[in-house]
């Protein structure tokens, strides 16, 4: 008896888990799909060269080609300085972007001042404006000083963005105003204001904005494929465009090997802050 | 007074940036459209709405515009339904819930080129896996990426790889948003099935996430450059051009920068006139309160 009435929940926990088959088998086929770019690169990077060429549907290699495949790619490709461009352009974009937009969305949503909306309207403008249309003029402004195929190429063109002001303007309004009338009774001037009580408040939406231009200019391809011509300042996306189109020819294993190494950083990355990374993209998915 | 001097002094780094990298060169691209500019020929001078003329004769870029519409009306609505399926499965119930999300979510934080690379080997006639598959079965697969037929459905396919985990982030977050209390007052008042509960609330209330992801899918695909210029370059025989690369290689390659503003300006009014369309519908139709 006591038996039958422990084992009842049993069946019905039991029907639950068969009801969860159905779902879990069809994300499972689409997660299959969706990871086989991946499964096949990194099953290409380590077989050899005739191995590929023979189209065996096996993931694993019969001989490894590890070290051959990558290590001609370390040889070779200048990994470790397309990553560094790609880190120092990453870096001056996000860098100028916060440094011109933390202030303008704080005065546009806390400051009274004449010409406020006027500008709020030009912000607003900017937002219909994709990055591709002013490229043309601003090449051929960059070519007129000499600065194409320099950091300052890469940088300049994107260290404004309205899509950061509209995004800190947004946040800042939800501050409430008391913590900045406390602040000014206290005898603080308006620029301490901004560096003692406004920055620090500022990180939530600066992480989002942050992780949403990062991924945009690290996975760019457009601008510099524009502006950059020789190695010395290509991006990650350049320099695996490179070594696709110059060097790897019919060597897959070694082209997938590069794949691999240039993808990885920022996969690392999300991999081990995922819930950052998607929460940036959904609060900052506005601009796209 | 102190406070609109505050106002202005901390707006105006961003205001000169603003007229100097965007507005200017925005104006710029605008009124090149209506000049013979090429760079190297000598000073431009202004030929009115001929360039446009022109676009209307010039076959490839009737193609390129074509084919650009084909690409967006392929990759958008598929890319936002596989992204709300994708939400509806992972949300529902708990297990696996952020393995499955990262998953999807891997190809938006991939960098484009690199995994172009990929696609072309999965991609490839003959060592290709993707047809390795196709013969197993005892047919011929096709020349994915170098056939005109099929290239732009092969470059679509990876552009929906591309955009639904970025849309199913999205529809996760407007699911959220959902009070669960409302389902389950739906299946009290007799909505039992899951799709009865999803037509009746869900599907309703996620209208405004919805418009909003729809909008952003097709102003993302119209974009369309990167995989175009690593796999294919427009090809074989403008197969494969669209919008934005036929503006660059107008520009950059055969430096016709008039020519290129031209095409520029026909993007701009594409975009301009999706967003356009979107405000319109969130006027009339997506209020539910």
């Amino acid at each position: 008896m006591s038996d039958a009435a422990i084992s009842t929940p049993a069946p019905r926990e039991a029907s639950a888990f068969w009801r969860e088959v159905p779902r879990l088998l069809i994300l499972s086929v689409l997660g299959l799909v969706f990871l086989a770019p991946y499964i096949w690169m990194l099953s290409a990077s380590v077989k050899q060269t005739d191995e590929i060429f023979r189209a065996s549907m096996t993931l694993l290699p019969e001989s490894w080609a590890i070290i051959q495949n990558y290590g001609r790619v370390l040889r070779e490709v200048d990994i470790a300085r397309y990553l560094l461009n790609g880190l120092i352009m990453c870096g001056g974009i996000l860098f100028f972007q916060l440094l011109f937009a933390i202030p303008a969305g704080y005065a546009l949503a806390k400051l009274r001042f004449p010409g406020r909306e006027f500008v709020f309207g030009f912000v607003m403008l900017g937002l219909l404006v994709p990055a591709h249309v002013p490229a043309l003029p601003l090449y051929i402004g960059l070519a007129s000083i000499g600065w194409l195929d320099t950091f300052a190429a890469l940088i300049v063109p994107s260290t404004i963005s309205v899509f950061a002001i509209f995004l800190f303007r947004q946040f800042f309004k939800q501050l409430p105003d008391e913590i900045i009338h406390a602040a000014r009774l206290d005898g603080m001037r308006e620029g301490t204001i901004v560096w003692r009580i406004i920055l620090p408040n500022a990180w939530p939406a600066a992480t989002a904005f942050a992780i949403f231009s990062v991924v945009a200019h690290w996975n760019d391809l457009f601008w510099p494929l524009i502006v950059v011509t020789g190695h010395e300042h290509a991006t990650p996306a350049l320099g695996v465009l490179h070594f696709r189109t110059e060097e790897a020819g019919d060597d897959f294993g070694a082209l997938m090997a590069a794949s691999v190494l240039m993808t990885a950083p920022l996969l690392l990355a999300f991999l081990f802050a995922q819930k950052r990374f998607v929460e940036g993209i959904a609060t900052t998915g506005l601009k796209g | 007074m102190r406070e609109s001097a505050t106002g202005w002094l901390l707006t105006l780094p961003a205001a000169l940036a603003f007229i100097l990298l965007l507005l200017v060169p925005t104006l710029a691209a605008v009124g090149f459209a209506f000049t013979d500019f090429e760079l190297g020929a000598g000073p431009p001078s202004w030929i009115g709405l001929e360039n446009f003329y022109e676009l209307l004769d010039d076959q490839g870029f009737l193609k390129s515009f074509r084919n650009t519409l084909l690409y967006v009306g392929i990759v958008a609505p598929v890319s936002v339904l596989l992204g709300l399926v994708l939400a509806l499965l992972i949300e529902s119930r708990a297990p696996l819930r952020g393995f499955f999300r990262a998953v999807f979510f891997l190809p938006v934080v991939s960098l484009t080129v690199a995994m172009a690379s990929a696609w072309q080997y999965l991609l490839h006639p003959t060592i290709g896996p993707i047809n390795a598959m196709i013969r197993a079965v005892g047919l011929t697969g096709p020349n994915w990426l170098s056939d005109s037929g099929t290239v732009m459905l092969s470059l679509s396919a990876i552009g929906i790889w591309e955009g639904a985990g970025f849309n199913m982030v999205l529809f996760m977050a407007g699911l959220t948003a959902i009070p669960k209390e409302l389902r389950e007052a739906a299946q009290v008042d007799g909505a039992r099935s899951g799709w009865e509960r999803f037509r009746l609330v869900t599907w309703p209330l996620l209208g405004p996430t919805t418009l909003f992801v729809v909008t952003i899918s097709l102003i993302r695909s119209v974009r369309v450059f990167d995989t175009v210029a690593v796999l294919t370059r427009g090809g074989p025989n403008k197969a494969s051009e669209v919008l934005l690369y036929t503006m660059y290689t107008e520009g950059f390659t055969f430096l016709r920068l008039g020519y290129s503003a031209a095409i520029t300006l026909v993007f701009l009014v594409i975009v301009l006139a999706l967003m356009w369309i979107q405000t319109k519908v969130l006027d009339k139709r997506v209020h539910y309160v």
